[in-house]
């Protein structure tokens, strides 16, 4: 390997494996959940959902038509009217800790089957997303009788009747979590659609549900693909929709609402900036750019995906970048050595290898680490394109994978004016050691969530969501619990 | 501090031999603090009373969408200044716009009256619109306190999430109340640091124009309300599409012009607040959750320690 400033990369580097081995029960196949049931779709399709690791297939999963969500959202009403916005507020929460409490008990087995059904490292899926489902669940269980303590005023807080939720694959569990917990603590009731790349966790969700003894019919589970989440966004008995997904699709769905007054939020894509100031602690800030743009694959709409650097810092900066990057392990998402899991499913890939060839033809130079890669599965190494345009496609989309577009400024207002410069604003990171500085960059960056001197960090506590064209309104936190309440 | 009756002037009341010959307003735009025409140089006739046909009140301007387009231009380049100013300024000036809409409140509800109110109802829409300024000046510095959050998160970090001005905010003033309406519709917009561009009522737009005066002499910085008069089918259009505007309120009761204006908005996901069936007299206007409805929610990470 190459010679480096500050690491020995001719020892052996390489690590024994380390496999994750907690038993996950999986059946053959699974079908919708409507009304506290698993059934078949009434039109009888189906489609398989594969690990993409190692393109294997794990079950065959039920799609939803119309006829599924029409009878989801009957039973979500019924259920609405008849038990869960008539229930004690305290009982609702009741359910609430008790859901989390069930979550806890089976954490290691939601774990592994995150990361099979999605490509995940073990590492995240175990440490970072279903810890934080349970602790969602706990946080707005908590919510569910004090609801009058939320909205300051005269004006008290009711619910709004079923929910339709669609939500990614890039945190499967846990934007379920999102979207469920407050939800339900506000007693509305909830048809919810998994992307159709990684419905299983969310199938196992409604097992769980169904131990929790949650009444049939408040939360229903559909899995399918976009005309399933269209079915439920446009159903006339759905009163508020969420979303979380792609920007395009967001700005369908508000479209395909203007004609109703129906609620709705949108979690929607992101390119944040993430700012390096010659006066950061470079080293910190080295960690911090890794875990903005490789944690769980780069799929994250709040991934730091441009790199804006100091010039006078940018060739040190880099070159223990690209140190720290010939480290990240690449392979197994099971393995708990594995940084960089699977890419989660082979049209993401294609999507991330074309942005790849798009760079390079404009003029972008990439470097990539000399890391290998599995033979088999949808993988792709960590990756820097240094000296990008402005305009580079590279800067300008967003990828939503391992690829980190670099930047540099010389002055402060040129480094805002760049990371400013974008349709998206869902979050942005600031690193330096001064603290005026911080706070003076974290308030001219138009985004919802500024990291100063971290990045990726998430709490139920700690609302999220975007300005611009990286969405509307927020989750999490109390300005998360407004989006599911009506004051009157 | 009531005016002695003996000094006010009555301009239409001759003291010479002769009649006095009034002298009438041109009523024109208001944009980044001046007071163009039209550049369209189109205009529709104001009838005395509001009607089809009569004494004419005025001509009006018939703005255009390149007017628009100025205007958002305006708004732009005042919303940075405008929202860096401090609470306390906020709620200073727009206090003294309510200190100057009370010394002109004569002229506000003469005008009123000449576009077809009733004496009551005039005088009703401006002591509303001057009582809305001076309740929502109050809250430039309080909506703050009241709805950010210090959030207890698991790690060792100290985080927080306030509120910032979404930026441009088209505000689409309702027909039905051209005074009180208009500014209850305006105030929640720029008392939290965004700025703004007014479609004006179109069947009663001179209150629009006048109250342009009392903004323009009480320190709002020119650029900070921007007001247009027009024909909201031709302009609305506009308004949804253009890529430079955050938000629209949409103050009107027209379904069909919200769910359009609702559409086009989806092109860069403007934020649509509908204010629509507001009794703009009533008290209930006077909801801070207004002032949220065009406001983002930023969330700030610090680490603790080291």
């Amino acid at each position: 390997m190459t010679t480096s400033p500050t690491l020995n990369f001719d020892t052996d580097w390489s690590y024994a494996p380390a496999p994750e081995t907690a038993p996950v029960e999986l059946a053959d196949a699974y079908g919708l959940f409507i009304n506290g049931e698993f059934t078949d779709a009434k039109a009888g399709k189906t489609f398989g959902t594969v690990n993409p690791a190692t393109e294997k297939r794990l079950a065959t999963v039920a799609e939803a038509g119309d006829a599924d969500v029409d009878a989801a959202v009957t039973a979500a009403q019924t259920a609405y009217d008849k038990v869960w916005s008539k229930m004690p507020a305290a009982d609702r929460g009741k359910y609430l800790f008790r859901i989390a409490r069930l979550i806890q008990e089976r954490a290691r087995e939601f774990a592994v089957l995150e990361s099979m059904d999605g490509g995940k490292p073990i590492r995240e899926s175990r440490d970072v997303d279903i810890p934080l489902v349970a602790a969602h669940f706990f946080y707005y269980a908590g919510w569910a009788d004090k609801l009058d303590y939320a909205f300051p005023g005269p004006r008290k807080p009711s619910p709004v009747g079923v929910c339709g939720q669609v939500i990614p694959w890039n945190f499967p569990l846990l934007m379920a979590a999102w979207k469920l917990a407050p939800a339900l603590a506000c007693g509305n009731t909830v048809v919810l659609k998994p992307a159709e790349t990684t419905p299983l966790t969310a199938l196992k969700l409604a097992e769980l549900l169904r131990d929790a003894e949650l009444p049939p019919g408040v939360v229903n589970i559909l899995p399918g693909a976009g005309a399933t989440g269209a079915a439920i966004v446009n159903h006339p008995g759905v009163k508020k929709v969420a979303f979380t997904g792609s920007t395009d699709v967001g700005k369908a769905i508000a479209r395909s609402l203007a004609k109703t007054d129906k609620r709705f939020t949108l979690e929607l894509g992101g390119k944040a900036a993430n700012l390096v100031f010659a006066d950061a602690a470079i080293d910190q800030a080295v960690e911090g750019i890794v875990n903005g743009i490789f944690f769980n694959q780069g799929h994250v709409c709040c991934a730091g995906s441009r790199l804006f650097v100091e010039e006078s810092i940018h060739d040190e900066l880099i070159a223990k970048l690209q140190d720290r990057m010939k480290t990240l392990i690449v392979g197994d998402p099971l393995d708990k050595n594995t940084d960089i899991g699977a890419i989660n499913s082979r049209p993401q890939l294609e999507k991330i290898e074309h942005y790849l060839k798009l760079g390079q033809e404009e003029g972008a130079e990439m470097w990539q680490p000399e890391t290998p890669v599995p033979a088999r599965g949808f993988f792709c190494k960590p990756t820097l394109f240094l000296n990008c345009a402005q305009s580079s496609s590279v800067v300008q989309d967003e990828i939503f994978g391992p690829v980190l577009a670099v930047q540099t400024f010389r002055t402060f207002g040129e480094a805002m004016t760049k990371a400013n410069n974008t349709p998206y604003g869902l979050s942005g990171g600031v690193w330096t050691d001064k603290g005026a500085k911080v706070f003076k960059a974290t308030s001219k960056v138009r985004a919802g969530v500024v990291w100063a001197n971290t990045f990726n960090k998430f709490d139920p506590s700690s609302p999220f969501g975007g300005y611009k064209e990286s969405g509307v309104g927020r989750e999490g936190g109390l300005h998360g619990l407004k989006e599911y309440c009506s004051l009157n | 501090m009531k005016p002695d009756t003996d000094t006010i002037v009555d301009t239409s009341t001759d003291t010479h031999a002769s009649p006095r010959l009034a002298v009438a307003k041109t009523y024109k735009l208001y944009l980044g603090g001046k007071f163009p025409r039209t550049e369209s140089g189109r205009y529709y006739k104001l009838f005395s009373g509001g009607g089809d046909s009569g004494e004419v009140l005025a001509n009006v301007c018939l703005g255009s969408r390149k007017d628009f387009r100025n205007a958002v231009v305006a708004a732009r380049a005042a919303q940075p200044g405008w929202a860096s100013a401090s609470a306390f300024l906020k709620s200073q000036i727009l206090y003294r716009v309510a200190e100057m809409l009370e010394g002109r409140a004569s002229q506000f509800a003469a005008e009123l009256v000449s576009m077809g109110l009733e004496p009551e109802a005039a005088r009703a829409e401006v002591t509303t619109a001057i009582d809305r300024l001076v309740h929502f000046a109050g809250w430039a510095d309080k909506y703050q306190q009241v709805f950010s959050a210090v959030n207890p998160v698991a790690s060792s970090h100290f985080n927080f999430t306030i509120l910032e001005p979404t930026g441009v905010v088209a505000v689409i003033a309702p027909e039905a109340s051209p005074l009180a309406g208009l500014v209850s519709a305006l105030v929640p917009v720029i008392v939290g640091g965004n700025t703004a561009v007014v479609i004006a009522s179109h069947a009663r737009p001179l209150s629009a124009i006048t109250l342009a005066e009392v903004l323009h002499t009480s320190d709002v910085p020119g650029g900070v309300v921007n007001l247009i008069t027009g024909d909201k089918a031709e302009l609305l259009p506009h308004v949804g599409t253009h890529m430079d505007v955050n938000a629209v309120v949409y103050a009107d009761d027209d379904r069909d012009q919200l769910a359009a204006l609702r559409e086009a908005a989806a092109d860069n996901l403007k934020r649509v607040v509908q204010r629509g069936g507001v009794d703009w007299l009533g008290d209930d206007a006077n909801d801070p959750y207004t002032i949220l409805a065009t406001q983002e929610v930023k969330t700030t990470w610090h680490p603790i320690g080291v």
